[in-house]
């Protein structure tokens, strides 16, 4: 059946894939986000407990989401795996340094013998839970500004700085992007635990938190929208692949993808929703549409970035050499059998979403965790 | 094609073989153990004993602080080939990233779902249910296993695709013929039995140790009846699985097979040697024995490889200088038509460039002619062929050598099991606990047998590591592969302070794990 699509829908099929994997992990963050928040929510043993045992029953979801989307890329669009990781070396060990750390913690943080004691655990979970996640941010950041790469005849690549990846920082848009991230996290966290836990003291500090940090985050959101909006993109002539500055491509994007702004839009509006039941209504089912939210919107971000001819991946150091969903991806045989492979998805979303509701069926309190044979 | 910085290399490969072999310490026994601790909960499932819901609590226990260091070593390995093998990534991703991706999708998935069950639902969920997560979650890192060997199997025995000079890469056209891979088939069914084994002298070395401290008896009894049943099964079928691997590097990969026996002239009825000592002195063509010490086996070599006393096995030698008796081409021949595809390669793109029709159709047929060996165009003498034939000697004879005592020792902890005598043998117990760090010794020499064996192959015949790395400088990997030791080692040292408290607290304390 894939057979029939042209080799661009196969890649366009891709691309959504991928665009929905990012998504996707973007929502599972709230585990980092909680991370983070872990002294904010927190002011004793037990609450602390409370929440790391909250969190620690999802966080190898959101582990394993970063692995997938990583394979995801490789099988898809090599050429990104190829020239990001390789070139922007040092950002991604720096993510991952940030996510070795987290494996751990949740396993060895209360246990006896852990050689470097229950404080050091934690800050590994809050060094993961800000700064990995503002790393993301960083580097995902870098799909709409670019990156300072080669890509030469042989379709091999190298970076032009020697920062490799690391002088992504400079770029304020960039940054302001892994803040964003961040906060977001930090914000479904708080619509997390509201969902999940039931303990008076942290609920309660989970809404003034939502309460405050919404704002910020709305500030981060409008800028890097606007910036997004305005900014000049990367086209390609889609007969002889020449890339070209086009101002405004992103806006453009959306003026030529109605459905795919109506997607933005609609995110965006339950996303705010969802953050409004948390920080003022007695509600405990904000996550659901500020989930639905963050996986509309991400998409949608990710279908303009990619779609329409834009280059998803420009070069700083050679315009030429800027990776289109065209000249990145794998061969029309590869795509095609991934196909079929993708048609488990559905299937694997619907064991997790089953397992998800068989586990938090009953919120977490201070008298199970303390009880629970196995507890973090 | 572009400068390789020979340091950059090095580095590069010492990073990988660091980061693997640290994740190879917690696989196997995640293999194994979620087999074991199935096989207890479905006991306990079936009589209902409390008893033995006691003793997989404890064993899960153990099992989860190995399967967090596992997964924290793994997600590193897998974005390695993006940022320390990017050509590599690139010039084989068609073909080598749709495994990895699958293994995400179909293992992963299901391992990190269903372990949160196993820990955490023992009161949300059924009896049953649970039991089904336990299995899910034993399956799932099976099947991990099964998706990365398919990866590792199809670069020591490239399969299902071509080279695309327009792309310049290689493309998948063959899915099957990458999946059915059969050296990906050997190589899981040994690499799976392994971890088995690794995951039985882990419960009895344990278990021996509590029957020397005179502690949990009936516990550490039980335990060991079903480790060394299970052990003697599963050693077994690992030394017939191992016999298949053999066969498999006879056929694809004669250099690694003639290494790992310190061959270096061919000869029809080749010895296998039991035990050897290499003489540091020996070079290619020195005419030396290259052995100071051996104990051999007449025709054991022959036989092993294939099935026949006097077959012909070739030697590093003969591989490397050609041998014309025997129809095999000198690796300077490979060379030759190598540099032919890879000049080739070049003036078709070119002239695809200037867009000089002809020459791009002349240059094509040449490239195609000698595309066969392009691999051997990168090289730049025919001994670099020839991978570093100490290592690969010592660590595969210590694989075997282990292998052989493992199953030695469950016969013999098996049968003082049955006559009900075993705590009276101490030195079985000594030995049983002893038995543990030569099991993940053997488990390490097994990977350094296969990888090192194939260089300076990447991708077997076709990518020279030199063509496979990142273009960056090779401080940054030298920094990053200091970080990755300093790191790994502090948490190898916590996670083995974590698991001796757990064991000396004991299975007694079993529901407060
Ligand atoms: C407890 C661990 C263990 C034990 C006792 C053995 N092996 Fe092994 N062996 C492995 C663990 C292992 C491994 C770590 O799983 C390897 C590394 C690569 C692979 O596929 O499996 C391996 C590789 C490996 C290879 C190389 C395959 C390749 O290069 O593709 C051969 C030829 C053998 N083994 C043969 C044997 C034989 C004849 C054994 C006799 C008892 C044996 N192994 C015991
Ligand atoms: C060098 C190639 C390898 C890569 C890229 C790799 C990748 C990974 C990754 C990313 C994880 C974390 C999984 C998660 O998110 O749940 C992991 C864990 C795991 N890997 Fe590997 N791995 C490699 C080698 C192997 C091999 C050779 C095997 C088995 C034969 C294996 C078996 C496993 C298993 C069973 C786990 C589960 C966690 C654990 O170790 O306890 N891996 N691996
Ligand atoms: C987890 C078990 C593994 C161990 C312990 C291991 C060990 C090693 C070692 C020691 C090296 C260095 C060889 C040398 O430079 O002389 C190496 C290289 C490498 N291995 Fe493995 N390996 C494992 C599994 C795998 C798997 C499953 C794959 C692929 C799916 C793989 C891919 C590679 C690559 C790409 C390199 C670097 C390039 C090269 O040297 O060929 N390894 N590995």
């Amino acid at each position: 059946m894939f057979n029939a699509l042209t080799t661009l829908q196969l890649q366009e099929y891709w691309w959504f894939l991928t665009a929905l994997l990012a998504a996707l992990f973007v929502f599972m963050t709230f585990v980092q986000g909680g991370q983070s928040l872990l002294w904010t929510l927190a002011k004793t043993e037990t609450e602390r407990d409370i929440i790391v045992n909250a969190l620690g029953r999802k966080w190898e979801l959101t582990f394993t989401s970063l692995v997938m989307f990583g394979g995801a890329l490789f099988a898809s669009f090599p050429l990104f795996y190829a020239t990001s990781f390789g070139g922007a070396y040092y950002v991604w060990m720096a993510i991952l340094f940030c996510f070795i750390i987290q494996a751990v913690a949740y396993e060895y943080r209360k246990k006896p013998g852990n050689v470097f004691g229950e404080k050091t655990y934690e800050v590994f979970l809050f060094i993961n839970g800000s700064l990995g996640i503002i790393l993301v941010g960083t580097a995902l950041g870098t799909l709409f500004t670019g990156g300072h790469f080669i890509v030469n005849d042989m379709h091999l690549s190298h970076w032009t700085t020697k920062a490799y990846g690391l002088e992504a920082v400079l770029s304020f848009f960039n940054v302001a992007f892994g803040f964003m991230l961040f906060f977001l996290a930090r914000l479904s966290a708080a619509l997390y635990f509201i969902n999940a836990v039931d303990d008076a003291s942290i609920l309660s500090r989970a809404r003034t938190v939502l309460k405050y940090e919404s704002w910020i985050f709305l500030i981060l959101f409008l800028y890097v929208t606007g910036s997004i909006l305005t900014m000049n993109g990367y086209t390609y002539d889609p007969q002889t692949m020449i890339v070209s500055v086009e101002p405004m491509k992103f806006l453009h994007n959306f003026e030529a993808m109605p459905a795919v702004a109506g997607m933005f839009a609609i995110g965006v509006l339950l996303l705010l929703a969802g953050l409004y039941m948390g920080a003022y209504t007695q509600s405990d089912k904000g996550i659901w549409p500020a989930g639905m939210g963050i996986v509309l919107t991400v998409t949608a971000l990710m279908l303009i970035l990619g779609y329409n001819h834009t280059a998803y991946y420009p070069s700083l150091s050679d315009m030429q050499s800027s990776l289109t969903i065209e000249n990145s991806a794998s061969s029309r045989y590869t795509l095609i059998a991934m196909s079929y492979v993708s048609l488990l998805v559905p299937f694997v979303l619907g064991y997790i979403v089953l397992v998800w509701r068989a586990m938090n069926r009953e919120k977490i309190t201070a008298d199970e965790v303390e009880n629970d044979p196995h507890h973090y | 094609m572009h400068h390789i910085d020979p340091s950059l290399i090095d580095w590069s490969r010492a990073q990988f073989a660091l980061t693997a072999l640290y994740h190879w310490i917690f696989v196997p026994l995640t293999l194994g153990l979620t087999f074991i601790v199935a096989i207890m909960e479905t006991i306990y499932v079936k009589t209902g004993n409390e008893w033995w819901k006691k003793t997989t609590k404890f064993w899960m226990g153990l099992l989860a602080i190995n399967f967090a260091i596992g997964l924290a070593t793994g997600i590193i390995m897998e974005f390695e080939f993006g940022t320390n093998w990017s050509n590599y990534s690139w010039i084989v991703g068609d073909i080598f990233g749709a495994p990895l991706a699958i293994e995400g999708l179909m293992a992963f998935f299901m391992e990190s779902t269903f372990f949160a069950v196993m820990f955490f639902g023992w009161n949300k969920v059924s009896k049953r249910t649970h039991l089904l997560s336990t299995w899910l979650v034993a399956i799932g890192s099976n099947l991990s296993a099964l998706w990365i060997l398919i990866a590792n199997g199809w670069m020591q025995h490239p399969v299902g695709m071509h080279f695309n000079p327009d792309t310049a890469r290689n493309e998948m056209t063959d899915f099957w013929a990458v999946v059915f891979n059969p050296n990906a088939y050997t190589k899981f069914l040994h690499t799976i039995s392994s971890g088995y084994v690794l995951a039985s002298l882990f419960v009895i070395a344990i278990s021996s140790w509590y029957l020397l401290k005179k502690r949990d008896i009936q516990f550490a009894k039980r335990s060991i009846m079903v480790a060394a049943s299970f052990g003697l099964m599963v050693s077994l079928f690992n030394l017939t699985t191992g016999d298949d691997a053999a066969r498999q590097v006879a056929k694809y990969q004669p250099m690694k097979l003639a290494s790992m026996e310190g061959l270096y002239e061919g000869k029809s009825g080749a010895e296998i040697v039991a035990f050897g000592i290499l003489d540091p002195s020996k070079t290619l063509k020195d005419k030396k024995d290259p052995f100071l010490v051996k104990f051999a086996i007449p025709g054991g070599l022959s036989l092993l490889s294939y099935h026949s006393f006097d077959a012909y096995v070739p030697g590093i030698e003969d591989i490397v200088y050609g041998n014309k008796a025997h129809h095999i081409m000198s690796a300077a021949e490979k060379m030759q038509q190598g540099k032919k595809a890879v000049a080739a390669l070049k003036a078709y793109k070119e002239a695809k460039k200037e867009g000089n029709v002809q020459e791009a159709k002349v240059q094509r047929s040449i490239f195609e002619a000698n595309s066969k060996y392009m691999g051997y165009g990168y090289l730049t003498s025919p001994e670099q062929t020839v991978p570093n034939v100490p290592l690969t000697f010592y660590a595969f004879h210590t694989m075997v050598g282990f292998g052989t005592w493992f199953i030695l020792l469950f016969v013999i902890i098996l049968y003082l099991t049955m006559t009900n005598e075993l705590h009276a043998h101490r030195w079985v117990l000594w030995a049983g606990v002893w038995s543990l760090p030569m099991g993940y010794i053997a488990q390490e020499a097994g990977w350094i047998t296969a990888e090192v064996g194939r260089q300076p192959w990447a991708i077997q015949d076709m990518l020279p590591v030199g063509m496979a790395t990142s273009n960056i400088a090779s401080g940054s990997v030298m920094l990053t592969f200091w970080m990755f030791a300093i790191l790994f080692t502090a948490l190898l040292i916590a996670e083995v302070k974590i698991m001796a408290t757990q064991i000396n607290i004991g299975p007694k304390e079993a529901d407060h794990v």
